[in-house]
């Protein structure tokens, strides 16, 4: 059975990636086969739980030995904005004497009978894992007497760790929804202008900065998922008329079956970046209007584009001198590979580089168009060979998720948080300007001058002459701090530091002293739609 | 003696415990140019190594021989041998710490077999990386098991039994527990240096895992304790161990090399110090150094500063066995009182000696539950104590592992006169920054009470 499953969600129309492949290639499937030693990401659980959890009102309990949720549960930034049980963490932490014992089912039974006496949660959703689907435990048994007995929803997630990556999972968690959640809800407010937002995480809150656009053309997100969802508003969501797929690869199968069985149509879209957000309300009215709203969507729709445009470019606008020639690496992939590529060029700054690991053939093309001839484009790099890229000074700043971080900062290059454990909101206009803020705020921090200042010592602790710090007299030094004739720091960064930041792009910076430079981006950038964001 | 309680429920809620092959690799992390495996799916080492970056805020070096569902089936000896080989080519470690987790451990493999087939076939490959295997699944244990275990591996397979006359005079092993922070074995290792001793602690996570900023890029552990300091364990005078969980592999080395052992279930007190100092002047035969009985009085007065701020306050603590041990008498030996004692496992014989009338094995569920209601002053646990906190309305001082939402934490002293006064100053400031509120309601002598129960006076029924 789960292996039928898998193939079939190999075998996804509309993912943009498998439409490029041959038949045969796309029997092989979408996982890359992982190198024993050489292997980073998470699994299937991983994702699904990913994919899952910021729905704020189930109690999501976890099948499995301690490490599986022990090692994991609250590290998430989705915001809710009422129920907080989503973070309270629950699994049946399995004990060597009840795998032994064949104890699993029992002990998940009793684990349902815990969760649903105590919290009364609108449902549980039950985890299985490597462990538990090895030893056989039958969760979708276990789940259908338990919901019959304590009479709430108890939805099996299916997504053992050993099935394939955390992608994998997310998809794995959207078919759960698909066939034991959506559906079973009759919302008695159905509306023409009603739509679901799919594969948005509310990171932060920041869906909380786009839903106010929607809101104010009278269009209602029936469901966010999972960002910020209710149990019983993914239930009804089947009665939504437009579905936004902002996640494309991780949700993409679940908009394409709610178009087949519930004549929702979908399309792909992303809240970074100005052009992706206009697009994004644009396509939505269209569609909208296509399902029967009222034609007048589309003018309205357009009028606040423009307000809201006109407004995020005039705050942007002081960013562009101090962006002069800045050179940004992007390590994240999929849709941000270009969504935000195409933002941060919009003010002026360089790309040095973009990684496109999970990018599909048409987000690359995407960047080919954005920067000429010179794509700069990556697949995943060595962390060696990222570390050796920074070091050497060819980037002002990495933005990237957390697992390379530390490259960054060792190599003492600033460095920003644009995946899912960042703290800061990025959707939406608003959140492309606190994006650049942000950015402006990690290159122009002092603290980077102060660091990569050399010890006035060498490696043997000898006092080096050249340091002003070393070679003052102790007198003269503080007499110099009294003064204030201190040389500035600037002087003491180490040259070869300097040298290696400014040689290699020294000729290909991006002329922003074109005055019409930024409306002749706009344009160029009009009309790209986007997907992605989280695990993407 | 403390009464230990079992777990009862089938649903753990909020757990307290990390897992056990994190413990192991944890100790590997401090072997310098090592490299921790985990033998298992490609999530459960990205669940430990994202638990550690956030702890530590550093990169992990934490490889996985990714096991997909043919190998879950048909056995995972050759993921582990191409993940070795793999690893010695791409990172030529000096040390690969190979450690279960409870996928392959369900499965059940002779993995100490299918390793020593791989060290032969492979020895070429592999020459010059030292390859220590320790079974760690999840299901069982926590993070003083896995740290134990892979301490005593080590001594296990790199120490040889020395001929006589090999003693290296004034060199000391010291075994610290996994809840030392990097400070506490920076302070160690000066303590014994004060009275000439050569200390040779492993595991060593100050060097290793001290946020310092190398001026390359190294794929594995750079610090630590060497493997080749590993090897002359066998040679030392004497074994200081840290923690009862230490004392497997210090016994372990007492059977294998006939070294004495001393093992501290604490130094978190004045008068375990004390004996700590006592025992460094007798193996050097040196006096006390001033620096040393100068950072003593400034404990003394420290105590005296303190304690009025911890008497008859009521704490409520959930850590690992040695962990609750050491912060549970650190409390009471000030005056306060544990009201509440949550571990992660009931093996520990040191549970017995906790100060508290009941230790509970549980989770943070658990935790929170019986601290509502139990007019509770201060709560110490690790970061994922803050929902309850939170909750109660009760102020948290983040303790052990993981510590994810405060910076620093392996920078803080706990242990010797200058870590006890550090704590006392510590908690001393959680109380002072939440001080009780007095009201004209609260303090009016002809109140309704009902009785004479109002949390803070109340005395716990012995």
């Amino acid at each position: 059975m789960m292996k039928d499953k898998v193939q079939h969600l190999f075998n996804e129309p509309a993912c943009l990636k498998n439409q490029a492949k041959s038949e045969k290639e796309r029997r092989v499937g979408c996982s890359k086969p992982l190198t024993p030693g050489a292997a980073a990401g998470g699994c299937a659980f991983d994702g699904a739980k990913i994919a899952l959890q910021p729905v704020t009102d189930v109690a999501h309990l976890v099948h499995a030995p301690l490490a599986c949720e022990g090692n994991s549960w609250d590290n998430r930034g989705s915001a809710s904005s009422g129920p907080m049980l989503w973070r309270t963490s629950f699994t049946t932490d399995l004990a060597e004497i009840d795998i032994v014992m064949g104890q699993g089912e029992r002990k998940l039974y009793k684990a349902i009978r815990e969760i649903a006496t105590r919290y009364r949660p609108p449902a549980i959703f039950v985890y299985s894992t490597c462990v538990t689907a090895l030893i056989g435990d039958d969760i979708n048994a276990v789940c259908r007497h338990a919901a019959e007995k304590y009479g709430l929803p108890v939805i099996p997630i299916n997504a053992p760790g050993f099935v394939g990556s955390k992608n994998f999972g997310n998809k794995l968690a959207g078919e759960a929804l698909f066939e034991h959640v959506m559906g079973t809800v009759e919302p008695d407010d159905v509306g023409p202008t009603d739509i679901n937002v799919l594969g948005e995480f509310n990171l932060s809150g920041e869906f909380w900065t786009v839903k106010p656009l929607f809101e104010r053309l009278g269009i209602r997100i029936r469901a966010s998922i999972p960002g910020d969802a209710r149990y019983a508003d993914i239930a009804a969501a089947h009665t939504a008329r437009v579905n936004m797929v902002v996640c494309s690869t991780a949700l993409v199968t679940l908009a394409r079956k709610m178009q087949e069985r519930w004549g929702i149509p979908f399309f792909e879209g992303s809240f970074y970046g100005i052009s992706a957000t206009s697009d994004a309300l644009r396509n939505t009215a269209a569609l909208l209007v296509e399902q029967g709203a009222a034609p007048n969507l589309l003018d309205r729709a357009e009028a606040l584009i423009a307000e809201q445009e006109a407004r995020a470019f005039a705050r942007l606008a002081p960013y562009r001198a101090r962006f002069a020639g800045k050179r940004v690496l992007l390590n994240t992939g999929g849709v941000k590979s270009w969504s935000v590529v195409s933002a941060l060029m919009e003010i002026g700054m360089e790309i040095v580089g973009t990684s496109v690991k999970k990018s599909t053939p048409e987000d690359k093309e995407r960047i080919r168009t954005l920067m000429r001839d010179d794509p700069h484009m990556f697949e995943a790099m060595a962390p060696r060979d990222l570390y050796k890229l920074l070091a050497a000074g060819e980037a002002d700043i990495m933005l990237s998720g957390g697992r390379t971080q530390f490259i960054a900062l060792k190599a003492k290059v600033p460095w920003l948080d644009i995946n899912q454990e960042r703290h800061n909101a990025y959707a939406g206009y608003d959140g492309m300007v606190e994006l650049v803020r942000q950015i402006d705020l990690a290159i122009h921090n002092p603290v980077w001058e102060e660091v990569r200042t050399a010890a006035p010592w060498d490696d043997e602790g000898q006092l080096t002459a050249a340091h002003p710090a070393a070679s003052a007299p102790m007198a003269s030094l503080v007499e110099q701090v009294a003064g204030d004739d201190v040389p500035p720091r600037a002087k003491l960064v180490a040259p070869a530091f300097v040298a290696r930041h400014r040689k290699k792009f020294a000729d290909t910076r991006v002329d922003n002293t074109d005055p019409n430079f930024l409306a002749h981006h706009r344009k160029k950038f009009a009309g790209g739609a986007g997907d992605d964001i989280g695990e993407c | 003696m403390t009464k230990v309680t079992a777990i009862q429920k089938a649903a753990s809620i909020n757990p307290l415990k990390s897992s056990q092959p994190l413990g192991a690799a944890f100790a590997f992390l401090g072997v310098e140019g090592a490299m921790p495996l985990f033998h298992g799916g490609q999530g459960c080492t990205s669940f430990a190594l994202v638990l550690f970056v956030r702890h530590f805020k550093e990169t992990i070096p934490l490889q996985t021989t990714a096991l997909d569902e043919v190998a879950t089936i048909l056995g995972g000896a050759d993921h582990l041998e191409e993940a070795l080989l793999n690893l010695k080519a791409r990172a030529n470690p000096k040390l690969i710490g190979v450690c279960t987790t409870a996928l392959v451990e369900t499965r059940g493999e002779d993995f100490a077999g299918d390793l020593a087939l791989i060290k032969e076939r492979r020895a070429c490959e592999l020459a010059g990386t030292e390859i220590v295997l320790v079974q760690t699944p999840d299901f069982d244990g926590a993070i003083e098991e896995g740290w134990s275990k892979a301490v005593t591996a080590l001594i296990d397979n790199l120490v040889r039994p020395e001929a006589p006359g090999q003693v290296i005079p004034n060199q000391i092993n010291i075994l610290p527990g996994w809840h030392l922070t990097v400070a506490d074995l920076e302070l160690l290792r000066e303590t014994a240096e004060a009275f000439g001793l050569t200390p040779n602690i492993v595991p060593d996570i100050s060097g290793a895992l001290d946020g310092t900023v190398p001026d390359r890029w190294i794929p594995t552990t750079y610090g630590g304790a060497p493997v080749e300091s590993i090897r002359s364990l066998g040679r030392a005078t004497h074994t200081i161990a840290i923690g009862e969980h230490m004392r497997r592999p210090a016994q372990r080395l007492a059977e294998t090399s006939g070294i004495p052992f001393t093992l501290f279930e604490s130094l978190s007190s004045l008068a375990s110090v004390d004996i700590f100092v006592t025992l460094l002047a007798q193996l050097s035969g040196r006096a006390v150094p001033p620096k040393i009985r100068r950072r003593r009085r400034q404990l003394e007065d420290a105590l005296l500063d303190g304690h009025f701020f911890f008497s008859g306050k009521r704490i409520a603590i959930a850590a690992e066995p040695d962990h609750l041990y050491a912060l549970a008498t650190f409390v009471t030996g000030l005056g306060a009182e544990v009201a509440v004692a949550v571990t992660t496992t009931s093996n520990s014989p040191v549970l017995t000696k906790v100060p508290a009338q009941e230790v509970r094995v549980g989770d943070l569920g658990d935790f929170e539950d019986l601290v509502t209601g139990a007019a509770c002053d201060l709560l110490l646990t690790h970061s994922h104590g803050r929902q309850a906190a939170e909750r109660l309305d009760i102020p948290l001082m983040r303790v052990g592992f993981p510590i994810f939402d405060r910076l620093g934490s392996q920078h803080r002293r706990t242990i010797l006169y200058e870590g006890v006064r550090d704590l006392v100053f510590d908690v001393a400031n959680v109380f002072q920054a939440h001080p009780q509120v007095h009201t004209s309601e609260g303090l009016d002598s002809l109140r309704e009470r009902g009785d004479y129960h109002d949390g803070h006076t109340q005395i716990a029924h012995h």
